[in-house]
């Protein structure tokens, strides 16, 4: 975060996190630098290109999509991914008839390890609330309308295990390679709400990741 | 706790709102946030549950109106407080004292029906579930149960499953009969339902005949 970026309101929340951090490096309980390694780490590090990472790699290599059904806690870690929320993950597989989405009604918990942490949508009132009873309702939110025949089973994280959906692999890529794969993978697509675009969609995708490269920089530069 | 933040199956939030780009904060206070949250409950030897409870005890319409890194910063500021602000430790060692696991009382397969529990304090089991019945599909093994590790009275640790619900069996017969719900519950939420299917099924016939 850049030194440049100011909140407005001193009674808001900007001010209060502002004295509680002063208070508590005072009191030697935090380090002021530990948390800028934390909000670093988070902002360029951990995200769902790690989920995409571990997606791909299950698409392309079969012995690796069993291991990551069967324990993802160790495959992923195969990956060099691991970390806070992300000591009991589990690997739920999208296919032509099931459809796998996942909530937390009683929080927001997430799989931060693989996705980072949590878009403000899944922190809604809104997805918390209908994920669970309206499922297809939700899903036409964002824009993906299944066919009846498809079942649809939701998964509310009320424990610790945290999940990941491992999305259908599109049609009309096997001449791609791992990485070129993981490039397709969107966030949305790992929790659910939507699916991985069809390769007539390469370019579309493609454009939108540069977009959201630009974006980053933006946010990062602007007050 | 019968809280606002047990939101599975309301209504009246309207549709999702999906923002394209989105940044990871939106503003840098919710990074600091994020970290001091991170770093101060653990310097204050606050367990993750007493920290979602904090969250919990936020006023439904100050909880409402927050937004979600706004709740994590009342839930520190209140969990501060309430330690003390200074010379800052757990209240007492149950938490800490490892204690004997239960047994496993049910195997992937068993009908299950969900307690019907309303503790005044921590709880992961939504009221959604509650006195609904539905069948193990895993044994996740054994953890803490976060009804009495919020409230520092114990770690209490205990088989959680993945129990899977029709959709029909939470909210009735307009639900598609092709979506089912897994969620992870503790032990003591559960109790076995394979009994009273059984009575009950006969005097369907009855009905019907």
């Amino acid at each position: 975060m850049s030194d440049d970026h100011h909140n407005a309101a001193p009674t808001g929340p900007a001010a209060r996190v502002k004295a509680l951090e002063a208070l508590l490096t005072d009191k030697g309980l935090v380090k002021s630098e530990a948390l800028d390694r934390i909000v670093d780490t988070f902002e360029h590090k951990v995200g769902p290109r790690n989920g995409a990472r571990v997606v791909a790699k299950a698409w392309t290599d079969p012995e690796y999509r069993k291991r990551l059904l069967k324990n993802a806690t160790a495959a992923v870690g195969e990956l060099g991914i691991a970390g806070p929320e992300g000591g009991h993950l589990v690997a739920i597989e999208n296919t032509p008839r099931v459809h796998n989405l996942v909530v937390c009604t009683l929080c927001s918990c997430y799989p931060w390890p693989v996705l980072g942490l949590p878009p403000v949508w899944y922190k809604s009132f809104a997805y918390r609330s209908r994920a669970v009873s309206d499922p297809r309702g939700v899903l036409r939110d964002f824009g993906l309308k299944l066919p009846d025949g498809v079942e649809i089973r939701v998964w509310d994280s009320s424990a610790e295990m945290r999940y990941l959906v491992l999305p259908e692999r599109p049609r009309g890529t096997e001449r791609m390679n791992e990485n070129e794969l993981a490039l397709l993978v969107t966030r949305d697509s790992m929790v659910g709400v939507a699916k991985v675009s069809a390769p007539d969609g390469r370019a579309r995708d493609a454009a939108k990741s540069e977009r959201k490269a630009s974006t980053k920089k933006r946010a990062s530069t602007k007050g | 706790m019968n809280g606002v933040h047990d939101m599975g199956g309301m209504d009246g939030f309207g549709p999702v709102v999906h923002e394209d780009d989105e940044p990871v904060f939106h503003a840098e206070w919710e990074g600091r946030v994020y970290a001091l949250v991170g770093s101060a409950l653990r310097a204050i030897d606050v367990n993750v549950d007493e920290f979602r409870h904090a969250i919990e005890r936020i006023a439904p319409a100050q909880y409402l109106a927050s937004s979600y890194y706004e709740r994590w910063l009342s839930a520190l500021e209140t969990l501060l407080v309430e330690r003390g602000a200074t010379g800052m430790r757990a209240r007492d060692a149950v938490a800490s004292r490892a204690e004997t696991p239960r047994r496993a009382r049910f195997t992937p397969g068993d009908r299950v029906r969900a307690r019907n529990l309303n503790p005044a304090g921590h709880t992961r089991m939504p009221r959604y579930v509650r006195g609904k019945s539905g069948v193990i599909r895993r044994d996740w093994g054994v953890f803490v149960f976060p009804d009495s590790n919020a409230h520092h009275a114990g770690t209490r640790p205990q088989h959680v499953y993945c129990v899977e619900f029709a959709a029909r069996e939470l909210w009735g017969k307009p639900a598609n009969i092709r979506e089912r719900l897994f969620i992870d519950l503790c032990d003591e939420y559960l109790e076995p339902a394979d009994k009273l299917r059984k009575t009950a099924k006969p005097k369907a016939r009855n009905r019907t005949r």
